[in-house]
């Protein structure tokens, strides 16, 4: 039981990550790759780290994973909402297939 | 021509992954490293090919991330707890270089 849990979660984690880097490569936008590329954080990099924590016990590596889980999860979507915005101020298109824009529409609504 | 690229590289990967899971002598541990490697070299990809640089930025930032659950990973099957803090270390860092680039691609600079 204690051997087979962590590498459950080990295992969820590095499926999720392939899942995120497959699409990654496979769509067809910068907002779309970063959408699904976002995905592969929180449950595949903090999946893996809350695996490493149950394997740990209640240790200092296994509070430093906590304390490495809850930096991830309060840093990573600042990270990923600062690049979106970076990459719609640097003017690069949609694809062509999107249905709406609406950071467009407000931002020539504000000014 | 685009669907016979596509058609290789999934035979390509799914070769891998397959050849990888049942054929390679080789323990545990090392598989799923592995599979690691493999997210690693998909993100590498994305570095090499985007078509603009936004996409690099997002590739970096995955790759930043993927190295911090190699550093769990090592952590668990070496027995040496400092990996831990290797991996705090590189998500800060990784952090604060995803911020830079992200002002960078606005036009502004890096002191703002």
């Amino acid at each position: 039981m204690s051997e087979a849990l962590p590498l459950f979660f080990i295992i969820l984690g590095i499926t999720f990550d392939l899942f995120g880097c497959i699409g990654l490569l496979r769509l067809p936008d910068v907002y779309n790759r970063l959408q699904a590329s976002t995905k592969c954080v929180t449950l595949g990099t903090c999946s893996i780290l809350f695996g490493v924590c149950i394997k740990f016990g209640l240790s200092a590596a296994g509070i430093k994973s906590i304390l490495c889980i809850v930096f991830l999860l309060l840093t990573s979507p600042v990270a990923a909402h600062a690049l979106a915005r970076g990459a719609h101020l640097h003017g690069i298109k949609l694809w062509e297939k999107s249905v709406c824009n609406k950071y467009e529409e407000d931002r020539n609504a504000l000014s | 021509m685009k669907f016979m690229r596509w058609l290789l590289g999934f035979i390509f990967l799914a070769g891998l992954i397959v050849y990888i899971f049942s054929f390679l002598e080789a323990s545990a541990p090392t598989k799923l490293m592995l599979y690691l490697l493999i997210c690693f070299l998909l993100s590498m990809f994305r570095i090499f090919r985007g078509p603009t640089a936004a996409d690099r930025s997002v590739a970096t930032d995955i790759l930043g991330i993927l190295v911090v659950g190699f550093c769990a990973i090592l952590a668990v099957y070496t027995k040496k707890d400092w990996y831990i803090d290797i991996a705090i270390a590189w998500a800060l860092q990784s952090f604060i270089g995803t911020l830079a680039l992200a002002k960078f691609l606005e036009g502004r600079n890096f002191d703002e």
